[in-house]
């Protein structure tokens, strides 16, 4: 059995995820600001402006655990809020179309706004957006003979996202450019009409965080993965390296001229553990898991791309810290 | 040597034992039958032979009305007909009219009944068509239905939900349907034990009588036992009544082999020691046994005891055996197989009967129910009709007597109505006095709704202890749900029809009786008792009723079910033998169960797979298959004569007769929501069987446009990752009640002990079993006798800020609150007035607007609802009807219960943010946490293979099928789940939302389907500490609604005494209740009023004591009944 080299690791086993007997988890390790530093690395495999992969190695899993958790409930991001329904002829419920309203990505950059006070009850520019959505359904004056689809029968039978209209508050208009206020995606489908349906809202957007309610989340998800590892314990070949190589995701086990297995890239598996259902190679392999690799997906829902995201996570974190800090100063 | 025979024997039925194979897509049958019979098909079967063919001989049987006073005077009914729905406007201007408009208006949704008639007017003949004679409540997608064969585009211009049953009716607004019930069938000789003591039993029914007849062993004699007699009456003295004199021939009839005549022996000796030897003796006998009557008609006095008894004797004893001239020699054989079934029962206990087998039952359904109130109000109104001719003709008068202006259509309409919105089915005729035949349609969910179509209601008493009639009987196999059974009381009393199960209507019995004959039936009028009872003949019996004997009972029934099959007598005739009895029965009956199956030829099923291929092309329908004789229908008896194979894998070729076309139809609608039954425990199933019916959702397509008193809806309900068959076919894909929530098999935080669930926030705020309550309010604006009307004002102003009041905020300048407003607690909808009086009348030009009184339809409710709509109408009595629809949108909180699909429910525990919960290496959070220990003790092995299909579904991008006895087999899922990089086992790495460390398990996660049910914590939750008080006893009130107070029961006071907190007694039984200061004299004893002693005219020893109010009122209600209780007084200080 080839030695594991000295990284911290939680083993596969087949019926439970174990630490190793000596490992009581991170959390007790001392924390040394150098040692920290020197192995503290952040690699970006793959960033978009809605989705991003990267590892953050080695930090402890409540480091990685916290940026997580921020970018998913605190750090802020704009939506609909309030929705003055002026007219609703449609059968969809007031309260049900206002909650649509409110799960609709906005494109607007929470950094140039600021949270409105509790107290407030108009908006300013610094601190709202204001929309409005103004459909009517009506027959199609030129509708084609013998049709009976509702897109050629009516006009505005679907109520789409793009449809809502930004109404730039005071200096608005000039410092945010149209392009960068509105829906994130105009596909996204609010309602159904027939003529003589119509909708009238004023929709009023702010800032806000995901704790608060999930519309406020900047992200779809933000999650991390560890570090697969995969170790043959034995040669492995012929059938059972097919086999072996079948029980992982593609690309993860490699055959070689001789037909002998070995391990290519352990980062795609995806730990199913599909391995343990044969005996004969079960005991071929140890998995096992880098504890200190987190391999970070940040999925944008269209506000702010996820890199920026992920350093907004980082500013709040050190803010926090830093009133933490202040407050025991005060002490 | 054995091994070689063996090998032979198989070289042999080589060619036979091939293996059948497996007819793919059979279960499209299934649909296909569906589409002709339909769920609710029976109910709307029955309701169409009764408004089409019934309704028309009951008439007929009743068609002739006769006047005392005028020997010429007649009426005759010479046609009825039912018409199409419509409404009266008044001034007999009718309206045709729609469901939906009459369950808005609160109307009823009814036919006018017409006749055609010809009567005597004065001195004339009259022919007139179309009178009016009364309303018939029509069925929904009845035939005379105007939703029947429109289109979905048409029904949607109706406002009705083309899923929508059907099979009920609307009666004021309401909707109501008319459950099966299920009974013992009547004409049948049932051998039962009865106190020790063996009996054999016949209710005999026809249209004019209901009697049962019994012979019963007594003192190791047969006797007849009957209702209209006083006495038993020894069965040799029965026969020579009815014309068999010679003790011979009565042992001929009844058997002549050893036991039986030594059986026999006291009987006919009882006989001959009552000198009893002709026919006229035993009439006489007869006679002085008959119960006396009450009221001597005129008829009765002419005729002698024993025209009276001989009378009887044809009509009452065993009615349904016909008596033509007074020969009573069928009814002689009759009696003499019910004496020769007694003797059998009591040397071979296993000719008794059960009267539990579902052979032995019949159905009712709403047509003959109707059918019987029917033709008791029709006698009713012919009755009317001949006493008011009774009265008017002796009276001279200008016009001729016109009997049509006495005819009033409100006796049989309101008859009808009445029935049936109360349900009681009072039938005096027959002293039938039924409560609850009727239940108001549950429209909670579109499966309550459906569920209650196919209900089926036992007349069986359901406080009694009793097992036999509850328990699953297998006679109940395919054609009711074993599954689908409530819990408690009615448990195993109500059950529910199965997917395939048909109610079969009555077909006449002429064609078969003669079709009988011609298959080598020979009358017994013809034979004598020996040939009667030949061992090789075999007696032949219709609907109960004997049709006479065979040679050759096989291809008699060879015979009839190749007819059956080629379609020259009714599908639903059924023919099968009773080799014990020695008898061939037929029936075509209404009420029995049946069901279709694949005929099996030679060990291959007819049905081959071309047949298939042409159903699914659209060529080759349902009744095609019925027609071509390659299925048919069996009901419970004849199945029991079958060979029924279940898989093709199962036909015997020797002995196989018939297929199963699919064994998931062995189960109800209901039970057919679960996936993987087969899989669970099964009470499980049972407990989803009561909880689906809960569980909100969509209710119909036009649920927007009804306005109920209580409705539930989800806001984005979804259909089942993992369906089944039944779903399809019910469409409950179309219209679900529940949403797929991801779950995690795990235990969390320990909020989820005791089945609690654990929510996901995020879910939640992404709009996660979100649902909307909607509740009406209504009012009618009367007009009364005096001329005055109750009035609607609008809003109400403050006097001084001239602002309107709170309480009117919401009100519209009509004085009806507006569509889209918020309605608080004790806001006011409606601002309805009424007169202060309301039948003296008015005097003229007094001024009437002076002191009318406030009579608001205020909200009620701690949580605020929306206006919906507005709806002003006038209803039946022409009076204004106003309903308001509120609405509630809700968001699930701690406490609200939810279920899957297993009998598996729970309340929310707790509801956690999203970055609190479990997470797996794709950033899945789940919607739900489930704690694993709800799996081991309830066995629901279903509802972990419905998450492993539901995750291999999501994959796949496919719905998986988790049908009952089929569904896509766990071994494939979890292939499928492995190919998309799964475990194979469904479990997967989670970390822990708190720590960011993977979880020490691995946890068992996918979608399950959950329903949401209706019961609410919002709906629920009270607490009280100061509130109001009963008037009598000023005690807290009871219950939520009155706001009362919690009680501290006898358990909770036992505690506390075994505690000894008895100053926490007090407290809580008298000083938090109804304590009191009662001045009480010491000298006496007695309750002083006001520190005054009445009794001993002094205030000197009185003194002020503490004491429940309940206490002295008690002592005022002893006194006031001449009981005295005097308190001792002590000082305890």
């Amino acid at each position: 059995m080839p030695k594991l080299d000295q990284k911290p690791r939680v083993m596969l086993e087949e019926f439970r995820v174990k630490n190793a007997p000596d490992d009581y988890g991170m959390a007790d390790e001392k924390w040394n600001f150098k040692k920290f530093a020197k192995n503290m690395r952040i690699v970006i495999v793959r960033l978009d402006n809605f989705e991003m992969e990267f590892d953050l190695i080695g930090v402890q899993p409540a480091f990685a655990n916290a940026f997580r958790r921020l970018m998913l409930s605190e750090v802020p991001s704009m939506a609909i809020e309030k929705v003055m329904i002026k007219n609703n002829t449609s059968i969809i419920q007031d309260e049900v179309l206002a909650h649509r309203l409110g799960l609709i990505p906005l494109k607007a950059d929470p950094r140039l706004f600021e949270y409105r006070p509790e107290d407030a009850t108009v908006g300013t520019e610094f601190d709202t957006l204001e929309f409005s959505l103004k459909v009517k359904c009506s027959n199609n004056k030129s509708q084609p003979k013998d049709s009976f689809r509702p897109e050629d029968l009516y006009e505005n039978h679907s109520v789409y996202s793009s449809q809502i209209k930004w109404c730039p508050l005071g200096n608005q208009a000039s410092v945010h450019k149209e392009a960068d206020v509105g829906p994130v995606h105009g596909d996204i489908l609010i309602s159904k009409m027939r003529p003589g349906h119509e909708l009238d809202l004023h929709l009023v957007a702010v800032k806000g965080i995901g704790k608060d309610h999930a519309k406020f989340s900047p992200v779809a998800t933000a999650s991390y993965r560890l570090l697969p590892d995969i170790t043959l314990t034995r040669e492995v070949t012929g059938g059972e390296a097919t086999l072996l190589q079948s029980c992982f995701s593609p690309g993860v086990i490699g055959i070689d001229s001789e037909g002998r297995a070995f391990v290519q890239e352990a980062r795609y598996d995806t730990c199913s553990r599909n391995v343990y259902r044969y005996d004969e190679i079960k005991d071929s392999v140890i998995l096992s898991r880098i504890r200190d690799h987190f391999i970070f997906n940040v999925e944008s829902v269209g506000a702010m791309p996820p890199n920026i995201i992920f350093i907004q996570a980082v500013k709040i974190l050190r803010d926090k810290c830093k009133s933490l800090l202040d407050e025991l100063n005060t002490l | 040597m054995g091994e070689l025979n063996k090998n032979t024997e198989w070289e042999s039925t080589k060619g036979l034992r091939e293996p059948i194979k497996e007819l793919e897509d059979k279960w499209k049958l299934v649909p296909s039958f569906l589409q002709v019979k339909g769920l609710v098909k029976q109910h709307i079967d029955s309701f169409n032979y009764f408004i089409n063919v019934e309704i028309k001989k009951i008439v007929q049987a009743n068609e002739k009305v006769f006047c005392d006073a005028d020997p010429l005077f007649y009426i005759k009914y010479l046609n009825a007909y039912v018409g199409t729905p419509d409404l009266e406007e008044g001034f007999n201007v009718t309206k045709p009219t729609t469901p939906h408009e009459c369950r808005l208006r609160d109307m009823t949704y009814s036919a006018p009944i017409t006749v055609d008639i010809e009567y005597i007017r004065g001195n004339q003949r009259v022919i007139k068509n179309k009178q009016l004679i009364g309303r018939m409540p029509l069925m929904l997608r009845s035939s005379n239905c105007v939703l029947t064969n429109k289109s979905d585009f048409e029904l949607a211009q109706l406002n009705e939900c083309p899923h929508d049953p059907g099979g009920y009716f609307i009666i004021r607004g309401q909707e109501k349907v008319i459950l099966i019930q299920e009974q013992l069938s009547r004409n049948r000789m049932i051998v039962d034990e009865f106190k020790g003591a063996i009996q054999c039993q016949v209710t005999s029914s026809t249209h004019e009588k209901k009697t049962r007849t019994n012979v019963i062993v007594k003192n190791g004699k047969y006797v007849l036992r009957h209702n209209a007699l006083t006495d038993d009456i020894p069965i040799a003295i029965a026969f020579k009544a009815m014309g068999i004199c010679s003790d011979q021939e009565i042992m001929q009839l009844i058997g002549t082999d050893d036991t039986t005549m030594k059986k026999m022996g006291p009987c006919i000796m009882e006989c001959h020691n009552l000198k009893i030897f002709t026919q006229n003796q035993a009439l006489a006998y007869f006679a002085s046994k008959l119960k006396v009557k009450r009221f001597q008609t005129a008829n009765s006095k002419s005729r002698s005891p024993i025209d009276e008894a001989r009378d009887l004797l044809a009509t009452t004893i065993l009615a349904h055996v016909a008596v033509e001239n007074y020969n009573f020699y069928v009814k002689a054989i009759y009696l003499a197989i019910m004496v020769r079934r007694v003797i059998d029962a009591e040397s071979n206990r296993t000719a008794i009967d059960d009267p539990d087998y579902y052979g032995n039952k019949r159905l009712e359904l709403a047509g003959s129910l109707l059918a019987l109130m029917f033709e008791d109000l029709f006698k009713r109104f012919n009755w009317e009709l001949k006493s008011i001719a009774d009265k008017i003709i002796p009276k001279v008068k200008a016009a001729p007597f016109d009997v049509v202006k006495h005819m009033r259509p409100d006796l049989i309409a309101n008859g009808l109505f009445a029935a049936i919105s109360s349900g009681n089915w009072t039938i005096k005729r027959f002293k039938m006095e039924r409560h609850g035949v009727t239940q108001v349609l549950s429209r909670l969910s579109y499966i309550s709704a459906l569920g209650m179509m196919t209900r089926v209601n036992s007349q069986f008493e359901k406080t009694r202890k009793v097992s036999g009639p509850r328990s699953l009987q297998p006679s109940q196999w395919g054609m009711l749900c074993p599954s689908d059974t409530p819990e408690g009381e009615g448990c195993g009393l109500v059950k529910n029809l199965a997917l395939m199960t048909h109610i079969t209507t009555e077909c006449s019995e002429e064609p078969i009786a003669r079709l009988a004959c011609n298959a080598g039936v020979e009358d017994v009028r013809l034979l004598g008792g020996e040939e009667i009872n030949h061992p090789a003949v075999y007696m032949v019996f219709l609907n109960g009723n004997i049709l006479g004997v065979s040679r050759q009972y096989k291809r008699l029934i060879r015979v009839f079910r190749m007819f059956r099959r080629r379609g020259l007598i009714s599908a639903f005739v059924s023919i099968y033998p009773n080799h014990n009895q020695r008898t061939v029965y037929i029936c075509s009956d209404g009420g029995r169960l049946c069901r279709p199956y694949i005929v099996v030829e030679n060990g291959h099923p007819l049905v081959q797979q071309s047949h298939i291929h042409e159903l699914k092309r659209g060529i080759r329908k349902f009744q095609d298959f019925l027609n071509d004789g390659l299925i048919e229908y069996l009901d419970v008896n004849e199945e029991n004569d079958s060979h029924i194979a279940t898989r093709e894998s199962d036909i015997d070729p020797y002995v196989t007769t018939h297929l199963e076309i699919e064994p998931f139809t062995v189960l109800g609608v209901c039970a057919g929501l679960v996936p993987y039954p087969h899989h669970n425990q099964s009470p499980r199933n049972t407990y989803q069987c009561a909880m689906g019916k809960q569980a909100m959702g969509t209710i119909g397509y036009n649920q927007k446009n009804r306005i109920d008193t209580l409705m539930y809806n989800l806001v984005y309900p979804q259909c089942p990752m993992v369906k089944t068959r039944t779903i399809e076919l019910t469409n409950f894909d179309k219209l679900p009640a529940g949403q797929n929530a991801t779950v995690a098999v795990m235990s969390y935080s320990g909020y989820d002990i005791e089945d609690a669930l654990i929510l996901n926030r995020a879910s939640i705020d992404r709009g996660y079993g979100r649902c909307l309550v909607y509740k009406s309010a209504k009012t009618t604006m009367k007009r009364y006798s005096n001329q005055t009307s109750d009035r609607i004002l609008g809003p109400s102003r403050d006097a001084n800020t001239g602002k309107v009041i709170r309480a009117h905020d919401i009100l519209d300048t009509d004085g009806i609150a507006a569509p889209g407003e918020m309605v608080e607690n004790r806001q006011v909808l409606i601002n309805k007035q009424m007169p202060p009086a309301t039948l003296n009348p008015v005097a003229q030009g007094q001024p009437q607007s002076v002191d009318y009184k406030d009579v608001p339809i205020t909200y009620k409710g701690p949580v605020e609802s929306y206006i919906e709509k507005v709806m002003v109408s006038s209803n039946s009595e022409d009076a204004f009807l106003i309903k308001i629809l509120l609405r509630q949108t809700r968001i699930p909180e701690i406490g609200d219960k939810f279920s899957s699909r297993h009998g598996q429910k729970g309340v929310t525990g707790l509801i956690v943010q999203q970055e609190d919960m479990p997470f797996n290496d794709r950033g899945i959070c789940p919607d739900m946490i489930m704690n694993p220990h709800g799996f081991p003790s309830r066995m629901t092995v279903g509802k972990t293979i419905e998450l492993l299909a539901g995750k291999a579904g999501l994959m796949e991008g496919k719905f998986h099928y988790g049908t009952a006895f089929g569904g896509s087999k766990v071994k494939d899922v979890c292939n499928e789940l492995e190919k998309h990089g799964y475990n194979y086992h469904g479990k997967d790495i989670f970390y822990s939302g708190l720590t960011g460390e993977p979880l020490e398990a691995y946890i068992y996660s996918g979608p399950v389907y959950y329903q949401k049910l209706k019961h609410m914590v919002q709906d629920k939750m009270h607490a009280r500490a100061r509130g109001p008080r009963a008037v009598l006893t000023r005690q807290p009130t009871e219950g939520r609604s009155r706001d009362g107070g919690l009680r501290l029961g006898e358990m909770e006071r036992d505690c506390l005494i075994g505690y000894g907190a008895s100053m926490l007694l007090m407290e809580r039984l008298m000083l938090a209740s109804d304590a009191f200061s009662a001045d009480i004299c010491g000298e006496c004893g007695r309750l002083a009023s006001r520190a005054w002693c009445h009794a001993c005219r002094s205030s000197a020893a009185v003194s002020t004591v503490e004491m429940p109010y309940a206490c002295k009122l008690l002592f005022q209600e002893l006194a006031s009944m001449n009981i005295v209780p005097k308190l001792t007084l002590k000082r305890y200080c």
